[in-house]
């Protein structure tokens, strides 16, 4: 194999599992280490600058770091990444000196910005501080988009969520809330320098069965129904409550119909239970709630007799996978089954929907109704329309549509000033030794064995009772300095120099986790074999070293090192090093 | 900070016929200079262990004074040890070997506490053939009171901040073939290919088996100068052959071309393959090797490998015709058994 070019940022950036995976790329391990030392302020304005809503994704995130933790590879579960940013949230001083300042004095680009939420905001808080005047569109009567009209008050308090969009709001922006735009070239007319559309996927799905214009009264679209329960239009339903689906908004609204009168609330989905789209952890505190989940039962119809809505009529299947693993739900051929109710909500998916986009302006849109977009520029067919968030690819989740805003807000900041739109600056990359003296180091490289700590939640009977009183309490402080620990500091690099290597093998003998080999260099899958422990994980790369005097290569698996410094520690000649390594999306005007 | 090693190993951790992973044959974390060869050999020491399935509870680790021997501490952590006088490790192991034959024993040792004030104990124990492993951690100086020059540094060899060495060194591998140890071989720290088979073999070996391991001191010994450096060790090496270690309960996979293997099968049934042999080197020939140790060192080599073995090894207990019970499993009505028999002994003696 070549020998690795550690000068790449993207080599030791995917040695970061956690940073890596994230959308918006969030130094977790910085933030996760200022938590530990109780530097809460600092610890959310690493992630205010990266994603935006640490407050709100520390409740709500899809976590995609969590899967990718390092310490899921080495025991059960990942470090609770997503919870520790809402202890930062929780436990911040008072930010306000610390947010950017807004020029006065405008540079005269004029930005639309249509829907209020992640992505859209975004953009603004980019912007904003470059002396861009941004107005803001939106038809609720407030900002934070799907995350205030979808994301119930017992898992996102509207405090919290108000707080963090009002941090951007206040910049500046020039809200028009309670404005629904019905047509882009209007806006187009009024000469923006660039607009962006951020309008989500806003378009429940509907299944269309047979009998449900017989019952439409108790069918609902459940992105339709939270929204009316956020922005209290609906109060209540009925005692018996379907939901059908398995995502995630299927878990929001059953616990929300628990909290509005339903007492017999079940999910029933078509899939198998362990391949619902739904996060593990959502469809845990749905059944908490005492939600129980059909699986393997696809609807067939609505029932009303004489008048009357009855329930839901479902045909019981069985997954069978072909040897693609296609699946296909097949019917076992049972009688269908009836489950009586009387609410349905639908929860089935959401899809996008640009009614208000004339075809004629210049916009292209794909075969699905999709607008064609640059997947790095966001740029539209039209160059200064950008898109981002759900409304660029589909319905995704928050932290992709704030990555989406700030790449967005870097070409619309290109676009005004007449520089390429393509153009990318490299991200910011720091690579600094954090050796302190003999067996010291300015991180905490001890590796506890602690298993990942339950996030307390408040008790059942009171959350049930009162949809906006918050579910999880958070961690206190000294649970929250534990979960902190278990983090394996996967950005405090293990750099080698070959140059002063004397080949003692030290580091091979302490390597807890026998990640060091020295041996001939080969082909990668060869060399992959011929290691101490061979290196079966491909996702994770082999740092090689040129050669060295006795003919071999140091090779190390990526895949196993805890970050613990011991092959540093034992290095008579520093020929390892554990050095930090901070990696930084360049954002708009940087 | 912390100086603690991980909990956590490798989920593909090799487990051995025991259920064990290398991981319980370790010690404590090693608190000799960072990149000393001993930690190296203790390393050869866990994984020769390791793979051959050794009881912890049925070895014991002896040692005598000197960074060599605090080295015990870092490997074998769930096995018996006892860190004697200095150079009076051989000592120990003869009484502990006499009082129970069923251990095998593991003497860890150093140049000073062999070649110096140990020398006399050490030959005896050779001589003897006493069932042993004698582990020499072998840097020519005296790590521990700040690299003065050692019985085995090589004349000339200079040492960091010293002078070239006077007089001549003291060869422990030619020295122990001559006073009779059945199996003597001489190996390099950073050499792990060779030394864990070395290391298997000599435990499985039936008598006094030496084994001198050049591990250089990093601190006051691995400058340009010295012979007992990394790089000069490297530089030249020259390996009697290759050796490959197979136990007795397990099926012979390798395969050699006809003629280039030698094999020796041990007092357990294990088996040393013998391949790629240096020309004229037959190692279970005293002659043989006493005159290729001899030519190398005139050559300015360091030959490693197996140089010497007896097969047919008698070792002490056998030599003295001990009973094959452990004397500290006999009881005392066993040990004194009365006047009666006194009196048959003596009657047979007159």
């Amino acid at each position: 194999m070549k020998a690795t070019n550690i000068k790449d940022p993207e080599y030791f950036h995917k040695v970061v599992d956690c940073q890596y995976a994230c959308p918006a790329h969030t130094p977790v391990p910085e933030y996760i280490r200022l938590i530990a030392r109780g530097r809460y302020t600092d610890a959310y304005m690493v992630n205010w600058e990266s994603n935006v809503f640490p407050g709100i994704l520390g409740r709500t995130c899809d976590r995609p770091c969590e899967p990718a933790c390092r310490r899921g590879r080495v025991e059960d579960e990942p470090v609770a990444i997503c919870r520790l940013k809402r202890v930062a949230a929780d436990n911040k001083g008072s930010i306000e000196d610390r947010l950017p300042n807004i020029p006065v004095k405008k540079n005269g680009k004029r930005v639309a910005l249509i829907g209020g939420g992640p992505a859209s905001l975004t953009v603004a808080r980019d912007l904003m501080p470059l002396g861009y005047s941004i107005d803001l569109y939106d038809d609720q009567t407030a900002g934070g988009g799907m995350m205030k009209s979808q994301i119930p008050s017992f898992r996102l308090p509207e405090t919290v969520l108000n707080e963090e969009v009002n941090y951007i709001l206040d910049m500046g922006v020039v809200t028009h809330f309670n404005t629904t735009v019905n047509s882009l070239k209007e806006i187009l007319d009024k000469k923006y320098d660039a607009v962006f559309v951020g309008t989500g996927a806003p378009r429940g799905k509907d299944l269309g069965l047979a009998g449900q214009a017989d019952a439409a009264a108790h069918i609902h679209i459940g992105i339709d129904w939270l929204s009316s329960v956020a922005f209290e239009h609906s109060s209540s339903i009925g005692k018996r409550v379907v939901v059908l689906g398995g995502g995630n908004t299927a878990m929001d609204c059953c616990r929300t119909a628990r909290r509005l009168g339903g007492e017999d609330v079940k999910v029933v989905v078509r899939s198998p239970f362990s391949e619902m789209k739904a996060s593990p952890w959502e469809k845990e505190d749905a059944m908490h709630e005492d939600i129980p989940i059909v699986d393997n039962h696809v609807p067939l119809a609505f029932v009303v007799e004489n008048g009357k809505f009855i329930g839901v009529t479902f045909d019981r299947v069985d997954a069978v996978y072909d040897d693609d693993g296609r699946r296909r739900l097949v019917s076992t051929g049972k009688d269908p089954v009836l489950f009586e109710c009387d609410d349905v909500l639908m929860a089935i998916g959401q899809e996008n929907s640009f009614p208000w986009i004339e075809r004629d302006i210049g916009i292209k849109f794909d075969q699905w109704g999709m607008p064609k977009v640059d997947e790095t520029t966001f740029q539209s067919a039209i160059k200064n329309v950008f898109f981002g968030g759900d409304a660029a690819f589909g319905p995704k989740n928050v932290i992709t549509a704030v990555a989406h805003g700030h790449q967005a807000a870097v070409s619309i900041d290109h676009f005004c000033h007449g520089k390429s739109v393509a153009e990318r600056l490299a991200p910011g990359v720091t690579l600094i030794s954090q050796k302190m003296g003999i067996h010291e180091w300015s991180y905490d490289n001890a590796v506890p064995i602690d298993l990942r700590y339950v996030v307390p939640q408040a008790d059942k009977a009171l959350t049930l009772k009162d949809r906006k009183i918050e579910v999880e309490l958070g961690y206190d402080l000294k649970t929250a300095y534990a979960e902190a620990e278990r983090c394996l500091n996967c950005d405090v690099q293990t750099v080698f120099e070959e140059i002063r290597c004397i080949e003692c093998d030290a580091c091979i003998d302490i390597c807890p986790t026998d990640c060091i080999t020295f041996t001939a260099n080969a082909e990668e899958k060869q060399l992959r074999q011929n290691l101490t422990a061979s290196a079966t994980n491909l996702s994770q790369d082999l740092y090689v070293s040129q050669v060295l005097p006795t003919k071999r290569v140091m090779v190390k698996d990526e895949d196993m090192c805890l970050h613990c410094g011991l092959c540093a520690e034992r290095c008579p000649t520093t020929a390892w090093d554990m050095q930090q390594f901070l990696y930084a999306v360049t954002k708009a005007g940087q | 900070m912390s100086y603690k090693r991980p909990k956590f190993r490798h989920p593909d951790t090799e487990i051995n016929d025991l259920g064990y992973a290398r991981q319980d044959y370790e010690g404590a974390l090693s608190t000799l200079c960072a990149g000393c060869g001993h930690d190296s050999i203790s390393g050869a020491i866990v994984r020769a262990c390791h793979e051959l399935s050794i009881e912890p509870h049925r070895l014991a680790k002896l040692s005598g004074i000197g960074c060599s021997s605090k080295a015990p501490t870092y490997f074998l952590g769930n096995s018996h040890g006892f860190n004697s006088v200095h150079g009076r490790m051989p000592s120990v192991v003869t009484g502990a070997a006499m009082a129970n034959r069923d251990l095998i024993y593991l003497g860890v040792s150093g140049d000073g506490d062999t070649a110096s004030i140990g020398m006399g104990q050490f030959v005896h124990a050779a001589r003897r053939n006493l069932n042993m492993v004698y582990i020499v951690m072998n840097n020519g100086c005296y790590g521990l009171t700040k690299g003065q020059d050692s019985a085995t540094a090589d004349e000339g060899s200079r040492s960091k901040k010293g002078d070239p060495n006077p007089f001549e060194s003291i060869d422990l591998c030619a020295l122990s073939v001559q006073v009779g140890a059945t199996f003597v071989a001489r190996s390099f720290s950073g050499d792990k290919d060779q030394l864990v088979p070395l290391i298997k073999a000599a435990i499985s070996h039936h008598g006094f088996a030496l084994i001198d391991v050049v591990s250089p001191c990093v601190t006051f010994n691995n400058n340009p100068d010295s012979t007992k450096s990394y790089e000069f060790t490297r530089e030249h090496l020259k390996a009697t052959g290759t050796m490959d270690f197979v136990p007795m309960r397990e099926e012979i996979t390798a395969r050699y071309a006809p003629g280039s293997s030698h094999e020796v099968t041990l007092h357990d049934g294990s088996v040393i393959h013998l391949y790629k042999m240096a020309k004229g080197m037959d190692p279970l020939n005293r002659v043989s090797a006493l005159n290729a140790m001899e030519e190398s060192k005139q050559q300015d080599q360091i030959l490693t490998g197996l140089l010497y073995m007896d097969p047919d090894s008698k070792e002490l207990h056998e030599a003295i015709g001990t009973v094959s019970r452990p004397l500290n499993q006999l009881s005392e009505r066993e040990l004194c058994p009365g006047d009666s028999v006194l009196q048959n002994i003596n009657e047979s003696l007159r």
